[in-house]
């Protein structure tokens, strides 16, 4: 008699499986702890990207400034994510996700956890809090000064960061809302929060020297197109950690849709921007279409959950030229933004998290905005938290940076900024084997 | 004719030419050097090892200039390089005037005088 090689094989699966349930058993390989492990993992493997966006910041701001000052923004970029990692464990992350009431938390100073989820979920908390942080360098790159840097770095993450962070998603008053607030990943948690705080910090440091000359605007070019461009791809790439990591879970499968929002928003941005700044500029502009990917990813992150490919594609489209005319609004009202930081987080920021208002449809995220016949409930409850969040950040900001000036001066001299920050603040030379021209300056 | 040759601080090379500008001197070179005068070196540090570096970064400017702008440009470049105004500081840079035998510009093929061209006297008297 023949066998047929399928019976052999689940006659071997059946002898397997009898064989090797029991095993399972033994060490409790559930399902349920599959899942659960599956999750961990997948938080983990997302925290790691949204770590690489450090690098990614590094590249962006370096490339877009002077090489004078690579060293420094180098140093600050390193330093705000250690100093703040550790103001977050001491005091951030009990303010932002401790039991407290609808402003702050009160408990898990010091952080430990009970168990392997908890570190996964503080590890992945951290590393948003230090892209807030981060963004600010960009902003007042050129002329701050070091060990002022330093201080702010230490304040936005124990306490700003994590008070606006308690509000939306550590069950404080605008998750509480009637209709709450919605933000899946951060555009104003983390870009809006870290936007506000750069535009405080430019306004109290005031333009570089030779930016602005009486009514004429000096462009001040960054030293290498490249290492910006290499910037916003890492960026871009973390930003697949950022929004789809947001889930918190692996077995929440709109984790694909969310990558897929993601994506079309930067394309769309970097395309619109491209397309704007050829019909106005005659020549499609390499910074600005760099920075307007960005700007679209910003965009994006308040609704990536909520929003259909299609709508991902128009808020995307809208952040690209908001980025574009942004940039050439701050410079005409003299605020100087070295790398476009305000204009990114800040303004694509506001426009991502009103977007959710607009765009946001059941079948995605739960609730429909005004375009989907949600009414203006959901629009009302974003433009609310907008409000609330510009007006505490831009505020304690403004102050802290003016109180920093008078204790122990914000900006360095003019001859130190002139000589550029990498020898006056840290000795050291970024390019030592290669002439530095004195053209730009 | 002159060749004006001016070493001066590159954080000093935007208030030069505003100077410069102001007397209505644009055209120049600009180069970047690295040397060393009166100031010796300065320090600086290496993954925790202190050096001395002996020569700075400097920016050299030559200009073309006809006679009755030889005192103008020395006094416009004194006045844009030296730190904090009167003062000054070891290290500010140094000035060479050079005697020019000749300029020729290239696109036309005019000589002396005329091809070192501007605003000056000579120029105003040879258009006459």
């Amino acid at each position: 008699m023949k066998i047929k090689k399928s019976t052999l094989a689940i006659f071997f699966l059946l002898l397997f499986l009898s064989l090797a349930v029991p095993a399972l058993a033994e060490e409790k390989l559930t399902l349920e702890k599959t899942a659960k492990s599956l999750d961990l993992v997948w938080v983990l493997i997302a925290a790691f990207l949204v770590f690489m966006m450090q690098a990614g910041f590094a590249m962006v701001e370096t490339g877009f400034t002077r090489a004078k000052n690579a060293c420094n923004i180098m140093m600050k970029n390193l330093l705000d994510f250690c100093c703040g990692a550790l103001a977050y464990w001491a005091i951030g992350f009990g303010i932002m996700f401790g039991v407290g009431n609808l402003f702050f938390g009160k408990t898990n100073f010091f952080f430990g956890g009970t168990d392997m989820w908890q570190y996964a979920f503080w590890m992945f908390q951290v590393v948003f809090a230090a892209t807030a942080a981060t963004i600010v360098s960009g902003a007042v790159a050129e002329r701050i000064k070091f060990i002022g840097y330093i201080f702010y770095t230490i304040f936005i993450t124990a306490l700003i960061y994590p008070l606006v962070g308690h509000w939306i998603w550590g069950g404080g008053w605008l998750a509480k809302l009637p209709i709450p607030f919605i933000d899946f990943a951060g555009s104003t948690v983390v870009h809006s929060v870290g936007g506000y705080a750069g535009l405080a910090g430019t306004i109290i440091l005031g333009p570089r020297i030779g930016k602005y000359i009486g009514k004429t605007i000096k462009p001040i070019k960054g030293h290498s197109m490249t290492l910006a461009a290499l910037g916003v791809f890492l960026l871009w790439f973390g930003w697949y950690g950022f929004n789809p990591g947001s889930t918190l879970s692996a077995n929440n499968w709109s984790i694909a849709v969310i990558a897929v929002t993601t994506t079309l928003a930067a394309c769309a941005a970097a395309v619109a921007a491209m397309t704007f700044t050829w019909i106005k500029y005659k020549k499609p502009d390499v910074g600005l279409t760099l920075g307007a990917a960005l700007g679209g990813l910003v965009a994006i992150t308040a609704g990536t959950a909520n929003v259909s490919p299609a709508s991902s594609i128009i808020i995307g489209a809208i952040g690209g030229i908001l980025y574009v005319e942004a940039v050439g609004f701050f410079d005409r009202i003299k605020v100087d933004d070295p790398v476009g930081a305000v204009s990114c987080h800040a303004v694509n920021g506001v426009w991502g998290t009103l977007a959710v208002g607009l765009f946001a449809q059941k079948e995605f995220g739960g609730v429909n905005g005004l375009f989907f016949g949600g009414g203006f409930g959901q629009l009302i409850s974003q433009l609310i938290g907008v409000v609330a969040v510009f007006i505490f950040v831009f505020g304690s900001m403004i102050l802290f940076f003016k109180v920093i000036d008078m204790i122990i001066g914000l900006r360095v001299s003019k001859e130190d900024e002139l000589k550029g920050l990498d020898l006056s603040e840290h000795n050291a030379e970024a390019y030592a084997d290669f002439p530095i021209s004195a053209a730009n300056d | 004719m002159k060749l004006i040759i001016a070493i001066v601080r590159p954080e000093k090379l935007r208030d030069v030419k505003e100077e410069l500008f102001k007397e209505k001197i644009h055209m120049m070179t600009v180069i970047d050097v690295r040397g060393c005068g009166q100031q010796k070196g300065f320090i600086e540090e290496y993954r925790g090892v202190i050096e001395e570096v002996e020569l700075h970064r400097k920016v050299m400017l030559l200009i073309a200039i006809n006679e009755s702008y030889v005192k103008k440009t020395i006094d416009a470049i004194t006045k844009g390089a030296r730190t904090n105004g009167k003062e000054g500081k070891v290290g500010d840079g140094k000035i060479f005037a050079v005697n020019l035998e000749d300029c020729i510009r290239i696109r036309t093929g005019e000589k002396g005088v005329a091809a070192i061209g501007g605003e000056s006297e000579e120029v105003k008297k040879l258009k006459k």
